[in-house]
């Protein structure tokens, strides 16, 4: 499933996202890359340095649009101001696709700053499609949706995450970012198989997949983005190439960021697993 | 750990959570109820409190909504929200106020942090605005800053300042051409949105380069859905020596994308303050002049160098355009 609507129809290889400490070596060297990850609040700014330096990634590389305050499943009415910049970079950036978690993060008015989980409900998930509704329709871009990694679980929730993601993306006819070490961690952190998660969700809505590092606790996982990927993970990965096709990828690496070319050769790692997928379906 | 039964106590001041999330009504009340328990300060040890806003046991709200697993309590599952809200939003002003940091020292900077933010939770999408009532703050509550107030204060708007110089709005330049042909008595010029005229106290502006050459590597995480480790304040350094009383007036601005700040005689700064009201350029230079002790200065030469240096800087634009 490489192309799909949820994607642009786009065939993209393996993405880093774009990172501050980044910035002096992609400008000078001009590394090849098949595409860059934004983390699009980060530019919804109204000028300076963080518009000159994607305008200079702009003029050379494919940029995608990735967001961390869209807050899908907040009970609260989108935040009007961030919508409007949002549709302004999407305009400046022309991602083929966006993508934003499947969470809520701010109540009132009120921003926690943080990818929450949600309660697993019919009526949620309802709420939560209407919202990626809307904003597809007023931004006019396909947008994928993320599973996040979570440490709690409610007592309300009427399913699995994996049954709540599926009936939020068929409800809202959009597509996954399907992040295999936040299933990873979240599984550990629940209990739960992740390989019955990857196997039960709606593969043609895959639009892109995400990787990343993550830390080990006494009683449970952090989604730290501050490793190279681990091997169950990479595992997880290679199933989830079987399963929806060579999909857009990308590696996150957010924090105790390295070198621009480690984080890239962690990330070209993927390409093996796209190449055996490719083989086998060849064969 | 069995499901506590919610308890009669539960008023309109200590919000609980519906047994069932069946509306968005109910997921609302879901969701205040976490956001309360995420922004409720840690304690010294940063953990959760042991108390909810009604004095009930942290541990049986939690256990209300929570599940626990075979690991963790339902407790222990919401303290590690709380613990990573309070680390990301201390560790983004921790970075973005290493002037204020310096003037209170560590540990007190973390109390007025926290403080701050307890009583101004971020009302903005963007932790970049995490900041923009900190000054608001410390004019109500300044003892959260002694004995250094007036200097916290100054600092804390020249760090803002900072801010809005980064990334805030600009608008097209005017260039001397296009108001050649209008009288001063009639042109009124507008500022860049991103630039701050600030009139201080203290020499913040030598204090904060001091203070900055003695940080290293501030790097921020982005997109992590994790913070895992309290604020860097436990870490020591060596610190600089606090400014002096020094009335300064200060232009905090950028120029080809770069920040700088630069300090403006009394009568420049009065002139741009002036022209930032909405005065024509000859009442703003009317009045500074007017206003000036000094008398051995040349103001037609004098003006006209200063209105070409700003004019270079790209500090003007239209009166209409700057505000909107």
């Amino acid at each position: 499933m490489p192309a799909n609507p949820f994607n642009g129809f786009t065939e993209y290889g393996i993405g880093i996202g774009l990172r501050v400490p980044h910035y002096r070596h992609i400008l000078a060297k001009k590394p090849v890359v098949d595409w860059f990850e934004i983390i699009s609040e980060n530019f919804m700014v109204d000028g300076g340095r963080p518009l000159e330096v994607l305008d200079s990634i702009l003029e050379q590389y494919r940029v995608v649009q990735h967001g961390v305050a869209m807050y899908f499943g907040s009970a609260d009415k989108f935040d009007r101001e961030h919508q409007k910049r949002l549709k302004r970079l999407v305009k400046r950036t022309k991602t083929p696709w966006l993508s934003d978690h499947l969470c809520w993060g701010s109540v009132d008015g009120r921003y926690t700053h943080d990818l929450l989980p949600m309660p697993y409900t019919f009526a949620v998930a309802r709420h939560t499609a209407e919202k990626i509704r809307a904003a597809r329709d007023y931004l006019e871009v396909p947008i994928c949706v993320e599973n996040v990694s979570s440490y709690a679980e409610y007592y309300a929730s009427e399913m699995t995450e994996w049954e709540f993601l599926s009936e939020v993306v068929e409800l809202a006819d959009c597509g996954i970012l399907l992040d295999v070490n936040n299933i990873y961690v979240s599984s550990k952190n629940h209990n739960f198989d992740p390989y019955d998660y990857l196997n039960n969700i709606p593969h043609r809505r895959v639009g892109q997949i995400h990787i990343a590092g993550h830390s080990k606790f006494e009683k449970y996982l952090l989604d730290t983005h501050d490793h190279p990927v681990l091997d169950p993970v990479w595992q997880m990965y290679a199933h989830a190439i079987k399963l929806v096709g060579s999909t857009a990828t990308l590696l996150e690496w957010d924090d105790r960021i390295p070198s621009f070319d480690e984080v890239h050769n962690e990330a070209l790692k993927a390409n093996k697993f796209r190449d055996q997928q490719l083989a086998s379906s060849a064969a | 750990m069995k499901r506590s039964k919610l308890t009669n106590s539960a008023t309109n001041n200590s919000p609980r959570v519906p047994r069932e999330i069946s509306s968005p009504a109910k997921l609302r009340e879901l969701q205040r109820v976490m956001a309360a328990a995420l922004f409720r300060p840690l304690t010294p040890r940063w953990d959760m409190q042991k108390r909810w806003i009604d004095g009930s046991r942290m541990g049986e709200v939690a256990a209300e909504f929570i599940k626990p697993n075979d690991r963790l309590s339902s407790f222990e599952r919401l303290e590690i929200y709380n613990r990573q809200y309070w680390f990301r939003v201390l560790d983004c002003l921790y970075d973005d106020y290493p002037g204020l940091r310096a003037v209170v020292g560590e540990r007190k900077f973390i109390k007025l942090i926290t403080v701050y933010l307890a009583r101004y939770p971020s009302d903005s999408y963007t932790l970049r605005d995490l900041g923009n009532r900190l000054e608001h703050f410390l004019r109500e509550e300044p003892h959260w800053a002694a004995p250094r107030e007036e200097l916290a204060l100054d600092m804390a708007r020249f760090e803002w300042a900072q801010v809005v110089a980064f990334d805030g709005p600009s608008k097209p330049p005017i260039k001397p051409d296009d108001v050649l042909d209008t009288s001063p008595a009639k042109l009124r010029l507008g500022l860049q949105p991103y630039l701050s005229l600030l009139e201080l106290d203290y020499a913040v502006d030598d204090f904060l380069i001091a203070v900055k050459k003695r940080e290293s590597d501030v790097l921020r995480g982005e997109a992590s859905n994790a913070v895992q480790s309290a604020p860097k304040a436990a870490k020591r350094r060596k610190r600089v020596r606090p400014p002096k009383r020094e009335k300064i007036y200060l232009a905090v601005h950028r120029h080809d994308n770069m920040l700088y700040y630069k300090r403006l005689d009394l009568e420049a700064f009065a002139i741009l303050t002036a022209l930032s009201r909405g005065a024509t350029v000859e009442e703003a230079c009317a009045e500074a002049v007017t206003a000036s002790s000094r008398t051995k200065i040349d103001w037609p030469v004098q003006i006209k160098e200063w209105f070409n240096n700003w004019a270079a800087l790209g500090w003007f634009c239209r009166y209409r355009e700057c505000c909107t």
